[in-house]
């Protein structure tokens, strides 16, 4: 093998989720819709389950009942002997890991897509976990052009304090995809669209892969997490200032030092402090008032992927 | 048209309620704001009093926790013996009564302005029962002078014989404003910023009211409730659709016999077969999933509004 080749087995097992977060009714919807009629995300030769994650949330509207599912894929809760004393979804996350997982073992699915919307405005938006995958990098490198010219952006996770332990991360190819905006408990027929657009192309990826088409290398940029910034808080803890409205709806675009990102009651500006152009996302999303994050900072880089094929050809 | 009774007297006892609805953020961080610093609120007949109105939805972010609130002011729940297990809405509902009623009575407050939030893309909707407040009717004709971009349209929330249920409807008089779109739990400051300029407003129109000023007469454009349309679901209930495209986020814009309503899961299109032009309102909001509403159907009807006479001069008080 060529050190510019990656080989690589065939993909087997793909899962595509759905109500990770009950109230984004994209994914929800998507995949209760393909429960009962599938036919378009299948695949020849290739298993794709859909699968509702959080059935409780979906069925009360509600981002979670205990606690964010979308944070328990760790050793610790997975490890956890289970009980009904532990909270709603770290019992759900251990059935997760045992169906689609167990995670980090070779019995795990090879790809989950987990799809989640945001009430910011990011539009299409693919999560990548590492940097150093050269499968998905060519993957969403495939998605984004075919997308084209509807953008979509990539948004990379991989930090040594803010990656968190996702729902997907028990395959071993995690994807998470993000569409906005769009509000919690709403469902809007072009961001719907537009979703199904991104799992069709990353099927038919796949599809193309199993087949033994060659993907030659590839560069991807993307937007690297470097910081979460939360919102001014008084004493109380309460919310001391919004998002300002030179910044609502910005999401992706360059932030200088100076420019303003919040605006208080009393009509005072706070701007971007430090000496680096930022690149803010997740500007104002509902869930995130709750964990402390108005917006975070990006930064861009370009990853590069070598070229890869399946490995039965 | 039977018309409600205009007030002969000032409105001194006049509240801003807010959080009504838990995730409805302009008027709860409003509301939240006045009750530390009140001052926005006064003017020099009286002093406007800021409620938070439902503090268990607000600090749960939630429309409500046991039962939507803005449903709860009618005679039943009022009236009824209190019960350990009243849903919370329901004791809370007995408590602003208290505080701004008792709703019907003389001792009730004179004016009530409810703040809203909706997903859904009506710019600034004034609801008012019935065009028959002319009070109400010339607030929301000051308002419109006052703020023309965007469109300030009126939204006649009533159905016939229907017992009111809002918590404006606890005082004398009362309106609602609303919003959108915003999505719940979040916070736009071009939303509060205009929130915030239209209580003001209110305020000034009352204070003008009060210090005797008359308005004259005139047309109006309102937008009156025909019926609900549901969405398309499937036989356990769930949705078999969106709303289409070419609708979404067209409210109060006019629908035509055989344009497109639903986009289902399929592909296929829904199309509105209904007879006469409507214009759908509160299109896709995300609180009315609940309620088997995707959109009102209204019809424009144009009303018009006598004159609000000046209030007569105080008696001056003896020596």
């Amino acid at each position: 093998m060529s050190s510019c080749h990656v080989v690589e087995d065939p993909i087997k097992k793909v899962a595509i989720f759905g109500g990770t977060h009950g109230n984004e009714l994209t994914g929800v919807f998507l995949v209760k819709h393909w429960l009962e009629n599938g036919a378009e995300i299948q695949r020849t030769g290739l298993e794709v389950k859909p699968f509702i994650t959080n059935p409780r949330a979906v069925k009360k509207c509600t981002r979670y009942i205990d606690c964010d599912l979308n944070r328990v894929f760790d050793c610790e809760n997975l490890g956890k002997k289970m009980s009904e004393d532990l909270p709603y979804e770290v019992r759900r996350a251990q059935e997760i890991n045992h169906l689609f997982g167990p995670k980090g073992s070779e019995d795990s699915y090879d790809i989950i897509f987990d799809l989640h919307n945001t009430t910011s405005n990011m539009g299409c938006t693919l999560i990548l976990e590492d940097s150093k995958n050269d499968f998905l990098i060519q993957m969403f490198h495939y998605i984004k052009t075919s997308l084209a010219p509807l953008p979509c952006y990539v948004y990379l996770i991989e930090h040594p304090s803010l990656k968190y332990a996702t729902t997907r991360s028990v395959a071993k190819y995690p994807v998470g995809i993000e569409v906005g905006p769009q509000p919690q408990g709403v469902l809007r027929a072009d961001i719907l669209d537009q979703m199904r657009k991104m799992i069709k192309y990353a099927l038919d990826f796949i599809h193309n892969f199993n087949e033994g088409k060659e993907f030659p290398p590839c560069a991807l940029e993307v937007y690297k997490i470097m910081e979460k910034v939360d919102y001014p808080r008084d004493e109380n803890g309460e919310i001391a200032a919004i998002i300002h409205p030179n910044l609502q709806d910005q999401d992706w675009k360059p932030l200088c030092p100076g420019d303003p990102v919040f605006l208080t009651l009393d009509g005072k500006t706070i701007p971007l402090g430090g000496d680096c152009t930022v690149h803010p996302v997740f500007v104002n999303e509902a869930a995130y008032y709750e964990k402390k994050e108005a917006f975070a900072k990006t930064t861009i880089l370009t990853l590069n992927a070598k070229s890869v094929r399946s490995s039965l050809h | 048209m039977c018309s409600l009774p205009v007030p002969r007297e000032p409105l001194r006892r006049v509240a801003v309620t807010g959080g009504t609805h838990g995730n409805e953020m302009s008027g709860v961080y409003l509301a939240r704001y006045w009750l530390q610093a009140p001052g926005e609120l006064q003017r020099p007949s009286f002093s406007a009093v800021p409620v938070l109105a439902n503090p268990a939805a607000t600090a749960a972010c939630r429309r409500y926790v046991g039962r939507d609130l803005n449903r709860t002011f009618t005679s039943t729940f009022l009236t009824a013996r209190a019960h350990p297990d009243d849903p919370y809405e329901v004791t809370r509902a007995r408590e602003l009564n208290q505080l701004l009623g008792p709703k019907a009575s003389d001792q009730a407050f004179d004016f009530i302005l409810d703040l809203h939030n909706t997903t859904a893309n009506v710019g600034t909707c004034l609801i008012l029962e019935s065009a028959s407040n002319v009070f109400a009717m010339h607030l929301c004709r000051h308002l419109q002078l006052q703020s023309p971009e965007p469109p300030c349209r009126v939204f006649l929330y009533q159905m016939p014989r229907e017992e009111t249920f809002s918590i404006d409807s606890v005082a004398k008089n009362g309106m609602v404003l609303e919003l959108g779109p915003q999505p719940q739990g979040v916070l736009r400051a071009d939303l509060l910023t205009r929130a915030r300029a239209l209580v003001a407003a209110a305020l000034d129109f009352i204070q003008l009211f009060n210090q005797g000023t008359a308005f004259p007469a005139f047309e109006m454009e309102a937008y009156g409730t025909v019926s609900i349309v549901d969405f398309p679901r499937t036989d356990a209930g769930d949705l078999a659709g969106a709303v289409h495209p070419q609708l979404q986020d067209q409210d109060f814009q006019p629908l035509l016999p055989g344009a497109p309503i639903f986009q289902l899961f399929s592909g296929k299109d829904v199309l509105y077969e209904g007879g006469p032009t409507t214009y759908p309102a509160f299109i896709n909001e995300a609180a009315y999933y609940e309620k088997g509403i995707a959109f009102f159907q209204t019809e424009k009807l144009t009303f018009s509004v006598p004159a609000l006479p000046a209030l007569a001069p105080a008696p001056t008080p003896a020596p």
